[in-house]
């Protein structure tokens, strides 16, 4: 854990990722962290070598397509706010986001976007097109809420 | 001008006096005069006075991110087996005979976005995180201005490690090392007898007992009678080449490793003129087999000290214990396992060499509170009959790992610095096949007489 990590990252950035993915203020300090740990360059952004030295990963059958999910088409670079664009979708749904204001857009941790974000490790070709029906009616019955949501102990 | 060095060679001479006398000769000795032990009460006090008033100050300005020992996030701990069975039983269509679903990626979606935000192997090869901050500038992650007590305490702090312990701790380190040299020199000349074998086992404790003194160490050893015996193998988990310093404290081992340069060649050559220490030219760790056999050469001989091995064969940060590798349990033999926990309060023992090079390394130990760790000795353990040597291995990993209160991990610590090996990649694979595939692929296996 870097000493001076924390102190890169300002307060109107946390302010910024806060309200774009709804993370808290210390999951964000937390996860600015691990992604400054996971960039062996140093120079504020990962690369695809950064996420394969993770041995866990690197060894996910789904690996590659997980990791090709935080690149922007064409680039080879993530920065922190991409990085925590990625990481938003799998935010467990909360039950009082659901009364918020309709007119501030789909929050990135939707059911649909949950849904979206899987559909994206089969779409290789990014065309937007698996076979749709089968993919319906599967995914109605699973409770992507929860599969697809990653909960932090604080 | 004289004068003034006059004035500065007599302070010198009270000062090294001082620090033979109350230091050094107690030390030799094995004899506490209770400095330490005062020293660290009043440490523990201070530290519990800062937690307090940390946390205070946390619960007055929430934006203080707190620190979690128990990881970042909530985890499944399932196989993979349980985890997709749980998925498939919302399927529409009845599974029971293995099928591939579009389900199935949620599982190692999630797997694999969980190991990005938080894995089990490279938190292993960086310094542990704190419950709690420790005064130490080198710990302090996210520091905010608290309160003007912390911030004075922290200010003397800083000037009783660089300004009094500092150089005391130098001091004890150059003589402790010098006195190795030269003694273990001066061993060397007497031919084998008996008395060689006690003097020299004599330089070495005494030296190391001034090192550890160097560190302002206080070690607690546990369960002595399982000390290790001559012609055995001690092994251990490392954290850093001070353990080393912390098990000599306590007993004679004869050290293996590599032929170094520099100062480490200096106490390499002169320590293995008074007694046997196995020491490796670089090309021939590559020859797996002449390094067996001199290993077991070494323990078929009585006589000799116990071995002392690090089968990690890198520095891991002491809350986890990585692969062993097999070499040291192919031998044959009798383990002596042994756990070594430091405790990070009081200052980090883990050398991140990625990070560190040896001399600073040695400085931020001369300059932490101290070392304060336990040594278990556990009882000895022999390879069972229809056991290989790697769960051999296993086995004794296992019972240092659970000693120690570790994580007990089947990862290879050369993950370090390497990438991890396609084999385990199609472990995984494999895996996951035979799930869609096992029950129709041994059906077919069986077929008609």
């Amino acid at each position: 854990m870097g000493s001076r990590a924390s102190s890169l990252l300002r307060e109107e950035d946390i302010e910024e990722i806060k309200k774009q993915t709804g993370f808290s203020h210390s999951q964000i300090t937390r996860l600015y962290s691990r992604f400054h740990s996971l960039d062996k360059g140093e120079n504020g952004a990962l690369s695809r070598e950064d996420f394969q030295r993770i041995p866990e990963l690197a060894i996910n059958p789904l690996g590659d397509r997980i990791i090709n999910a935080f690149f922007p088409e064409g680039e080879d670079q993530v920065n922190f706010r991409g990085f925590m664009r990625t990481l938003a979708h799998f935010r467990p749904v909360e039950d009082n986001e659901k009364n918020k204001d309709p007119t501030s857009g789909e929050p990135l941790n939707s059911r649909t976007n949950k849904l979206f974000f899987a559909f994206q490790l089969y779409d290789l070709d990014r065309d937007d097109k698996i076979s749709r029906d089968e993919l319906l009616q599967v995914l109605e019955k699973v409770d992507v809420e929860q599969k697809m949501s990653i909960r932090f102990l604080h | 001008m004289e004068g003034a060095w006059e004035i500065a060679f007599v302070l010198f001479q009270v000062w090294l006096s001082i620090v033979v006398g109350l230091i050094v000769l107690p030390a030799m000795f094995g004899v506490s005069l209770g400095f330490t032990d005062i020293y660290i009460k009043v440490l523990v006090k201070t530290l519990e006075w800062a937690t307090l008033r940390i946390q205070r100050g946390q619960k007055e300005q929430p934006t203080l991110p707190s620190q979690s020992a128990n990881g970042i996030i909530e985890k499944d701990d399932g196989s993979m087996e349980e985890e997709i069975g749980e998925l498939r039983r919302s399927h529409p269509k009845n599974l029971a005979g293995g099928d591939f679903t579009m389900c199935d990626a949620f599982y190692f979606c999630k797997k694999g976005i969980e190991n990005i935000v938080e894995d089990q192997v490279t938190q292993r090869f960086t310094s542990e995180e704190l419950a709690s901050w420790n005064l130490l500038t080198r710990t302090n992650n996210n520091f905010r201005y608290i309160s003007v007590r912390l911030t004075i305490i922290w200010g003397l702090g800083v000037f009783i490690r660089y300004c009094i312990l500092l150089p005391l701790r130098i001091t004890l380190a150059v003589i402790g090392l010098s006195w190795l040299v030269i003694g273990t020199t001066l061993v060397g000349l007497l031919p084998s007898c008996n008395a060689k074998n006690w003097l020299s086992d004599l330089v070495h404790i005494t030296c190391y007992r001034i090192c550890a003194r160097g560190l302002s160490a206080t070690i607690r050893y546990h369960n002595k009678e399982n000390r290790p015996k001559k012609g055995g193998i001690c092994v251990a988990n490392h954290t850093s080449p001070i353990d080393i310093v912390i098990l000599a404290n306590d007993g004679c081992y004869a050290m293996v490793g590599q032929v170094h340069g520099g100062l480490m060649g200096v106490i390499q050559r002169s320590i293995v003129r008074s007694c046997p220490h196995v020491w490796f030219e670089r090309s021939e760790m590559k020859d797996r087999h002449a390094v067996a056999k001199r290993l077991k050469d070494h323990i078929a001989d009585k006589t000799k000290l116990p071995i002392l091995i690090f089968p990690e064969g890198t520095c891991i940060n002491n809350t986890s214990v990585m692969m062993f590798k097999k070499g040291s349990f192919e031998i044959g033999g009798t383990i002596y396992p042994v756990a070594i926990k430091y405790d990070p309060q009081f200052g980090d023992a883990f050398w991140n060499s990625a990070k560190y090079n040896m001399v600073s390394y040695l400085l931020r130990m001369m300059t932490s509170w101290a070392i304060v760790c336990n040594v278990w000795y556990l009882p000895p353990m022999t390879r069972q009959d229809g056991e290989d040597a790697v769960q051999f291995a296993n086995r004794v990993k296992s019972a240092i790992a659970h000693q120690g209160g570790l994580v007990d991990l089947s990862w290879d610590g050369g993950l370090k610095r390497e990438k991890v090996k396609e084999s385990f990649k199609e472990e995984q694979q494999k895996m996951y096949s035979s799930m869609i595939v096992g029950s129709d692929f041994h059906e077919a296996s069986v077929g008609p007489a």
